[in-house]
């Protein structure tokens, strides 16, 4: 299958190595991946900031980007949630027709990137490696407006070599919010806090998720509490396999 | 710890109040020791219902169906109400509907009443203006009572006096029953309240409340509760006087089936809360010889007249928002400077003061869903606050100074930025330079940043910033083609 | 009436809806739309009748109710055995419950009118029933003979309350459909004895309303 990549503007500038991880396990299952070269943003922040007005552009921006693509994969919930819960009502509300009528032509065709795999191709074993104590924080995104299930879960306990505990009170907030983290953000520590704890009760060595925003929130507060807990990427830990195993980044 | 009524005109932003709040540890504990309680038994009782899903998308479109045609529900229910020995009267805004209740209290020719707890009549500070014409109100709810007489504001809407424990609770009863060998055990506490409000129930020949559900077809008014205090301040007064916001209509007795099991599962996790009362204008020998109605919009025609938020109206009150919101779990209700609070409260409350107050509380949220998730009737919160959102970034950018607004400038330029690919991968590589001063290596030399500046600083207080890796994966992407071909 | 102008408020609200909804008033539209509705919840038994009444008796129980099952016949040394058993010398008992049903030995009292204070110098009430509903282990009073106005069985600390089989459903939408008749009558839902959560969320039994709940189901 010919596999169109939607990096997102946040992984693409700050984790660039979630991207590559995509490319090498939808490749290693044998599928191609294009990137269409001028996606920017879905327009996420924008919109749940207030500023609509300056989403509206991106949303015809994504479309004409994508529209000839076969499927879209995006290694990003909150991203996808965006597109499904928004664009529709984003296109009705420029009235053009055509835009609405692309808009739903091409939504069935996007996928949040464990999605793709479970969902769309039907695969839980995807050949990974990773021989460490992981736990997986549901994203309010995926868990919520994707209902992503245990789908990751079933990709994970997949994986060769992998102790996987469960987080207590998965279904809790880590208080990223995007600009809440800013914006209120005595309340987003504390709720950091919070899932913090339950991350260290775990005693695993990496936190994974479908969404790096949660994850940079998260991997934020495990730096500078020195826990040595890393985050990765969904994506990350299925792309690690006998062959090459993940590796922490060089400095 | 809050002076003086939640008033969303005067109170401080959200961020300031919640800062304030989280400094309070008893609160804290307090509020999560609650919310996790009545969460958990809200869980089991929803579980326990297999057509829980099919319940709340009737009770969503029967609130919807209402808002549709209001009008006609109201007139029906003035008129069926009317028929019944009622009298209805109808209020353009709190200060309206204050004084008429404060004249009928008056012709009723009592200078004290006994209330039921009623948000609608906290939402228009009634106690006060009863007060200021020299009528005595006592709240006659548990809850209500807790914060009377401690001098408190309610901080949820179902169980007002949640941030209060046993120990605070026993402290404030002992002062103002005078009762200083009183125990602290709930129940020893039950006791007191119920023996200090006896008397009152069988003397005050005036009651006030607010209404859960008025009733079009017949002309009746519904009310949930569950110590038995609303029923005395529903029978035993020779006048009632019930306050209700226009939005409290059903069409029919036939929609009870639907809302009596919503709510009470949602708002205590109960099947079914101890007492449930309805009546119907004036009985023959039951309950109170005079009956009012008074219909009160209060910005309500307003929110109805904004297709995107009209949701709101929907709302049954259950309160379990607040018990799944993770931001109300974090600062309690006085927060929210209203007492509306949680999630309901940041969609309501603005727009109760049509959009020209309580502007931060749009932005009290993480938009996680767990609200919209829990909601009997399905009001979809995250997508009404960031409407409400769009409101206030539309009323700040307008004009002269707008052109002063540090985030609206910063969010335009990016939204210019992620209109051109060519704009966007300059703007990476200018974030890598203008970011360089920042970071610091740590022991296995990846540079963080511990330290941003301005709006941003709020990441930094208690999070670090990793670096920005030097290759984008487009640029590695493009290097990789070349490289292929 | 009042010192404001109700007429003039009244016709600004009505208007400002009208304009919200962008329609005038139809009743005709307004009444198909309400029966188009999906009511796809539970709206039916889905159980056996004898197993509609344990449930019944289950779920009283849950909110520490004692429930007795009796034969018609045996109706008043059946009530005589919950009285004893919680002390109770003195009720009250509203017209229309049939008097060969009290048993004797207690001091039965008409409500003629008491008043509130007076009410609350009997231990308990005694009364009928116009229904039970299973699901949520609730009896619903309504202002007819054998049940009375709403103040007696609410004033009193105690209440026996007397269920027939036959009224008992299994779900609240089957008991608002058999109300639906009588739906202006002054009716109450009783779950229990009274009780708050509002300190510490523990369910504290009996604030205002009475303390103790018996149902004797009538088979
Ligand atoms: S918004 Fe929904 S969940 Fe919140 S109080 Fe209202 S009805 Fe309950």
């Amino acid at each position: 299958m010919r596999v169109s990549l939607f990096i997102t503007c946040y992984n693409d500038t700050l984790f660039p190595q979630t991207g590559r991880a995509v490319v090498r396990v939808l490749e290693r299952l044998g599928h191609t991946v294009d990137f269409p070269p001028g996606q920017t943003c879905c327009g996420q922040m924008h919109w749940n900031t207030g500023y609509q007005a300056e989403a509206l552009p991106l949303l015809q921006r994504f479309v004409d980007q994508f529209r000839a693509s076969e499927v879209v994969v995006v290694p990003s919930s909150s991203c996808v949630a965006m597109m499904r819960e928004h664009y529709p009502k984003m296109a009705a509300t420029l009235d053009d027709p055509r835009l609405t009528a692309d808009v739903e032509a091409l939504l069935p065709k996007v996928f949040e990137f464990s999605e793709f795999l479970t969902r769309r191709l039907g695969l839980e074993d995807v050949g990974a490696f990773y021989p460490h104590r992981v736990t997986y924080h549901a994203s309010c995104h995926g868990l919520r407006s994707l209902s992503l299930g245990d789908g990751p879960l079933r990709l994970l306990r997949a994986v060769r070599g992998i102790d996987l505990v469960e987080l207590e009170r998965v279904d809790q907030c880590c208080g990223f919010g995007g600009t809440f983290a800013i914006k209120n953000a005595d309340v987003s520590t504390a709720m950091l806090e919070e899932k913090i704890s339950a991350v260290l009760d775990t005693s695993a060595d990496t936190c994974t998720a479908c969404d790096n925003s949660c994850l940079m929130h998260l991997q934020g507060a495990l730096h500078r509490q020195r826990t040595g807990v890393k985050t990765l990427h969904l994506a990350e830990i299925l792309a690690s396999d006998e062959l090459s195993p993940y590796q922490d980044a060089a400095p | 710890m809050s002076e003086g009524p939640l008033d969303p005109t005067t109170a401080p932003t959200f961020p300031i109040a919640a800062r304030a709040a989280m400094g309070d540890a008893q609160l804290r504990n307090n509020v999560r020791h609650a919310t996790n309680v009545i969460q958990a038994k809200r869980a089991r009782v929803v579980d326990e219902m297999p057509d829980w899903q099919a319940l709340r998308e009737a009770g969503k479109q029967i609130r919807q169906h209402t808002m549709r045609h209001l009008d006609i529900y109201l007139e029906q229910f003035e008129a069926n109400c009317t028929r019944a020995g009622g009298v209805v009267h109808w209020a353009r805004n709190a200060a309206e509907a204050s004084r008429i209740v404060v004249d009928l209290v008056k012709q009723s020719g009592s200078d004290e009443v006994i209330k039921i707890k009623s948000m609608t009549t906290e939402e228009i500070q009634l106690n006060h203006a009863l007060e200021a014409a020299g009528i005595h109100p006592y709240e006659t709810d548990l809850a209500e009572l807790i914060i009377q007489l401690g001098n408190d504001q309610p901080s949820h809407i179902v169980v007002p006096a949640l941030h209060k424990n046993r120990q605070q609770i026993r402290e404030i009863f002992q002062r103002t029953m005078h009762l200083p060998q009183l125990g602290d055990q709930p129940q020893d506490l039950a006791d007191a309240a119920r023996i200090f409000l006896r008397e009152k129930f069988l003397r005050v020949k005036t009651g006030v409340s607010g209404a859960n559900f008025l009733i079009a077809e017949t002309g009746g008014v519904c009310i949930v509760e569950s110590e038995g205090n609303g029923r005395m301040c529903l029978t035993l007064p020779e006048t009632l006087i019930t306050v209700a916001g226009i939005d409290k209509v059903l069409p029919r007795f036939q929609d009870l089936e639907v809302m009596l099991q919503l709510l009470p599962r949602s708002a205590t996790g109960e099947r079914m809360n101890p007492y449930n009362s309805l009546w119907t204008g004036v009985h023959a020998n039951d309950g109170p010889r005079a009956f009012h109605v008074v219909l009160m919009d209060n910005a309500r025609s307003e929110i109805l007249a904004d297709e995107e938020s009209r949701q709101t109206l929907n709302c049954i009150r259950c309160g379990a928002c607040q018990n799944a919101c993770p931001v109300y779990r974090q600062t309690g209700g006085h927060a929210y400077g209203s007492v509306y609070a949680g999630p309901i409260g940041a969609i309501l409350t603005p727009q109760l003061q049509q959009m020209q107050h309580a502007q931060s509380l749009p932005y009290a949220s993480s938009l996680c869903g767990a609200c919209y998730e829990v909601c009997p009737v399905k009001i979809n919160i995250p997508e009404v606050l960031i409407h409400l959102r769009n409101q206030v970034v539309l009323q700040n950018t307008a004009g002269i100074a707008g052109l002063f607004d540090v985030e609206a400038a910063a969010m335009k330029a990016m939204a210019a930025i992620f209109r051109s690919e060519r704009r966007f991968k300059a703007a990476q590589r200018l974030g890598r330079i203008a970011e360089t001063p920042l970071v610091r290596r740590d022991q296995q030399g990846l540079g963080w940043i511990s330290w941003l500046p301005g709006i941003l600083g709020g990441w930094s207080q208690a999070r670090d910033l990793q670096q920005m890796p030097q290759q984008t994966f487009r640029d590695w992407w493009e290097k990789r083609s070349n490289h292929d071909n | 009436m009042t010192t404001s102008s109700p007429l003039s408020a009244r016709a600004e609200i009505l208007q400002k809806i009208r304009i919200a909804n962008a329609h005038a008033p139809d009743t005709a539209i307004a009444q198909s739309a309400w029966s188009d509705l999906p009511r796809d919840y539970k709206r039916t038994s889905t159980l056996a009748h004898n197993a509609v009444l344990d449930l019944l008796a289950d779920r009283l129980h849950d909110y520490d109710a004692q429930v007795l099952r009796s034969a018609l016949a045996d109706l008043p040394r059946n009530i005589a055995a919950m009285l004893s058993a919680r002390s109770i010398q003195r009720l009250v008992v509203p017209a229309g419950l049939p008097p060969e049903w009290l048993p004797p030995g207690f001091i039965f009292t008409p409500d003629d009118s008491l008043s509130s204070a007076e009410l609350d110098r009997v231990d308990g009430v005694l009364t009928a029933s116009t229904l039970a509903i299973a699901e949520t282990g609730t009896v619903v009073l309504q202002n007819v003979p054998g049940q009375g106005r709403r103040a007696l069985s609410l004033v009193p600390d105690y209440h026996l309350c007397l269920v027939q089989s036959a009224d008992v459903v299994q779900t609240v939408p089957e008991a608002m459909a058999r109300l639906q008749p009588t739906a202006t009558l002054p009716t109450t839902f009783v779950s229990g004895p009274s009780a708050t959560a509002d300190i510490e969320m523990t369910r504290i039994k009996g604030v205002h309303g009475p303390r103790f709940l018996d149902v004797i189901l009538i088979v």
